[in-house]
């Protein structure tokens, strides 16, 4: 089984390599971007079968591992 | 004192800072990442700086959780006294042993120069060798040391006293000027700047020789 998993700064953490690509996005004209948050994305295979086991245990890598969550939130989905 | 300095792949302060223990007299192990206990009887346990496992996920993310760290934490837990500097700073935040978190500096840039800081207080064995107030000047070099934490653990750390260093001119964006913590009994100190690279004046400044000396001073009579 294969988990997609996104982990993005949380809201209101300042995100300066997000606002460094939007003032580049700016300066190659792209003047209508309002906001740019940079995270990361994770594919992990899985020799787990069953979709809720699965998403469980990739939930607690996230909380071990993945994530910070002092400043990260994160999202899982099984493919 | 006997000091264990702990050493990840990637570590590479961690000579600097056995060799910055040792001139204060103490008596140094340098402790594998793979090793699941330190050695026994150890005063302090100090977490280098560096790259450790070439700062992937997060800036201390993988070291925080290899072998070594679960003894470092129950060391931490039995009372014992850390310190983290720089690269072991990070560390010390992904393991819980200190709050907050460090990233990216505001200023998207790799700072590497000296930097004044403000001693805020002097109630800890890191600290005890300075007076609250005092400037000291010591290198900082990091990418990852902007210092994350809500408005509400920045008024906990400042009603507990426990920020120990501030920044006189934030190169990084961390919130409240901070460049160094300590946890809540005073035993273990995180901080971005590298007192081990300024104890001799050779370095261009010996304001980190302090740090040391107390350490040792206060360690050997304890």
């Amino acid at each position: 089984m294969k988990a997609m998993v996104h982990v993005m700064l949380k809201q209101g953490v300042l995100d300066p390599q997000g606002e460094a690509v939007r003032s580049a996005l700016g300066s190659l004209g792209f003047d209508d971007v309002e906001n740019v948050r940079q995270g990361k994305y994770l594919e992990i295979e899985l020799a787990e079968t069953d979709r809720e086991r699965a998403e469980a245990r990739v939930r607690e890598m996230c909380e071990k591992l993945l994530a910070n969550t002092v400043i990260e939130s994160y999202s899982v989905e099984i493919g | 004192m006997r000091a264990g300095v702990i050493v990840f792949p990637g570590s590479n302060c961690d000579r600097d800072l056995a060799e910055a223990l040792r001139a204060a007299g103490a008596d140094v192990t340098m402790v594998w990442h793979k090793d699941s206990s330190l050695p026994e009887g150890l005063d302090v346990v100090a977490v280098p700086g560096g790259f450790s496992f070439g700062d992937y996920l997060r800036c201390g993310a993988i070291a925080a959780r290899s072998p070594v760290s679960s003894a470092l934490v129950d060391h931490a837990k039995k009372g014992g006294y850390v310190i983290g500097i720089c690269n072991g700073f990070q560390i010390l935040t992904e393991t819980g042993l200190l709050p907050g978190a460090l990233m990216r500096n505001a200023g998207l840039k790799f700072v590497c120069r000296s930097a004044d800081l403000e001693v805020v207080t002097s109630d800890s064995v890191f600290t005890g060798g300075y007076q609250a107030g005092q400037v000291v000047s010591y290198p900082v070099a990091h990418h990852d040391g902007n210092y994350v934490a809500d408005q509400a653990l920045v008024a906990h750390l400042e009603a507990e006293d426990r920020v120990a260093f501030r920044y006189v001119d934030n190169p990084n964006g961390s919130v409240g000027d901070i460049a160094g913590i300590l946890s809540e009994n005073r035993r273990v100190l995180g901080l971005m700047p590298h007192p081990e690279r300024a104890v001799d004046s050779l370095q261009g400044s010996s304001d980190g020789a302090p740090m040391f000396a107390a350490l040792s001073a206060l360690l050997e009579n304890a």
